[in-house]
């Protein structure tokens, strides 16, 4: 193999394109082209397929019936439970809490602190959050009187590391770092970021959902306390997602909602809790999800994501490139080689939301807007950006739709 | 000067002629660029119709017993929509702009900006022109 390796080589583009029906279909008269990657992903057959079977073959509810179907039900649960920890490098199974996605699972931990935290104990959170990493912070804080304090972003849209290591003090009890900033891409050092905090023995909560569809967070190696993920934006469906928590942490925190599933004993007087992971995920859960969440786990180390990973970032650097061309775009975050394969800009004079409604008139799908992250935007001093995100079923045959598009909406606003 | 109705069917003829989306909004880009601009001491708060994509103020004045009004928005796209509006509504008796109907609106192919995750969607900008004219409405009726 020689040195200059095409996409095309490193991933049979057009069979893995076969595997997604929705990317054949129109939009606006247009062939889609989708790149609101960093929103939600789409859904391969494969993990369609298993929907369906489950409510042809399985459905039944779990943990609970004595008969057959309930057994098989709980059993592909179960299984889907052990992919995803398998897949991150837990070491239990049951340190895996199955959720509704990553706000569920944030809420979750936030709950739990509500009983820990003293008035004078100290939150950290970095400038680039998602709102939804925010807000249960900002109710904690207010629950408990914890005082909540924010990591500072550079220009480059990378976390200030001097400033971090500043705000940690003996106070400081926990940290929460997104692994990947869903509006710039960036890849935090979440490594340091946690030995860092480990020193203080502050915990850290990682919120992986825009991580884990490009790279694989192991949890031990990295010692990560929390991590949190939602199974739509890796190919799984919407509605299931996941907390790790280490296993010590999780028996520390308190149930966050009551129900079935998640008791020991019941009586007026008292209840014992379940152990875990039982004790947070009371009621019935989203089953065939759970079961679709393993399917697309499958699906993507089928791939591999190393490969992913490559291909990716071979389609960021090529999109990188054409872009800079046009003039007066202007690329918000760090460098291609920092960050995922999302790609934030501005056109010079042109309001976000005027290039997105154009682009969508071609079939190509883009989000504008804050992305839940006004922070950001404030620190750019900008009301929000166009954000094209990849995915591995992309192709560079798309990126040159995107940019043919982008240059006529260009010229119609200008 | 004709009424909201006719003014409503020139505009759905003007549309009709564009068989082309991009030649719409291409058409709708040149209307936002002759939006009658609103004076900056009205781009106040209490003017702005809030939503997350782009930033849009809309002040209506009585000019004799008819309303006018003026606009802005950040967005060209959303300009072009407000300018259609304003040449339905502006220059208007307050009781006729409340009692109007916005068929036009779906005859033209804008309904996709009705729904509710469009920022500053239709629907909010004729609720508050329509509020301006029920506001002036009632003080009529009370001098």
């Amino acid at each position: 193999m020689n040195m200059t390796n095409t996409s095309e080589q490193l991933l049979d583009i057009d069979s893995i394109r076969k595997d997604f029906p929705i990317l054949h279909r129109e939009i606006n008269g247009k062939p889609l082209v989708y790149f609101d990657n960093a929103a939600t992903s789409q859904t391969p057959r494969q993990v369609i397929d298993c929907i369906v079977d489950y409510y042809e073959n399985k459905n039944a509810n779990i943990h609970r019936g004595v008969h057959s179907l309930s057994q098989i039900a709980t059993d592909a649960y179960e299984s889907a439970r052990e992919k995803v920890r398998a897949h991150f490098n837990a070491k239990h199974n049951y340190e895996i809490i199955l959720t509704s996605g990553t706000t569920h699972s944030i809420n979750l931990v936030a709950n739990g602190y509500a009983s820990i935290l003293k008035p004078e104990d100290e939150i950290l959170v970095s400038a680039m959050e998602h709102h939804s990493n925010i807000v249960p912070w900002q109710m904690l804080c207010k629950k408990t009187g914890s005082k909540l304090r924010v990591i500072p972003m550079s220009e480059k849209g990378e976390l200030v590391m001097e400033a971090y290591k500043d705000l940690l003090n003996e106070h400081t009890k926990l940290v929460f770092v997104n692994h990947v900033s869903n509006a710039l891409g960036t890849i935090n050092p979440i490594k340091e970021i946690i030995d860092l905090a480990h020193e203080v023995d502050a915990k850290v909560l990682i919120d992986g959902a825009q991580a884990a569809s490009h790279l694989i967070a192991d949890v031990q190696a990295l010692d990560i306390d929390y991590y949190t993920v939602s199974a739509h934006k890796i190919c799984g469906p919407t509605g299931v997602g996941m907390l790790y928590g280490k296993e010590e942490l999780l028996n520390m925190l308190s149930p966050y909602q009551g129900g079935g599933e998640m008791i020991d004993q019941v009586t007026f007087e008292e209840t014992t809790y379940a152990g875990l992971p039982h004790k947070f995920e009371a009621g019935t859960p989203n089953i065939s999800g759970g079961i679709a969440f393993g399917a697309a786990l499958d699906y993507m180390n089928a791939i591999g994501f190393e490969v992913i990973a490559a291909y990716e970032m071979q389609l960021l650097v090529y999109a990188t490139e054409e872009i800079e061309k046009i003039e007066g775009v202007r690329i918000y975050g760090t460098t291609p080689e920092n960050k995922t394969a999302v790609l934030s800009f501005n056109i010079e004079g042109l309001h976000p939301y005027d290039i997105g409604t154009l682009l969508d008139k071609m079939g190509i799908a883009v989000r504008t807007g804050h992305h839940c992250a006004q922070p950001i935007m404030d620190f750019y001093k900008i009301p929000g950006t166009v954000r094209a995100s990849f995915m591995f079923y992309n192709s560079k045959a798309e990126i040159d739709s995107f940019i043919i598009a982008l240059k006529k909406a260009k010229s119609m606003l200008s | 000067m004709s009424n909201i109705q006719e003014r409503q069917k020139e505009i759905v003829e003007e549309f009709s002629i564009f068989e082309d989306w991009m030649d719409r909004y291409e058409y709708m880009i040149d209307l936002g660029k002759s939006l009658p601009l609103i004076q900056d001491q009205y781009k106040t708060d209490e003017n702005i119709i809030k939503g997350c994509q782009s930033r849009v103020w809309v002040y209506g004045a009585m000019d004799n017993d008819k309303l006018d009004f003026t606009a802005d928005s950040d967005a060209i796209i959303t300009k072009g929509i407000i300018a259609i509006l304003i040449r339905v509504f502006s220059g208007q008796k307050p009781e006729d702009i409340i009692g109007a109907n916005t068929d036009f609106i779906d005859e033209i192919g804008l309904k996709e900006h009705l729904s509710p995750n469009r920022a500053n969607g239709l629907v909010s900008m004729v609720k508050q022109m329509k509020m301006y004219a029920i506001a002036y409405n009632s003080q009529q009726n009370k001098a």
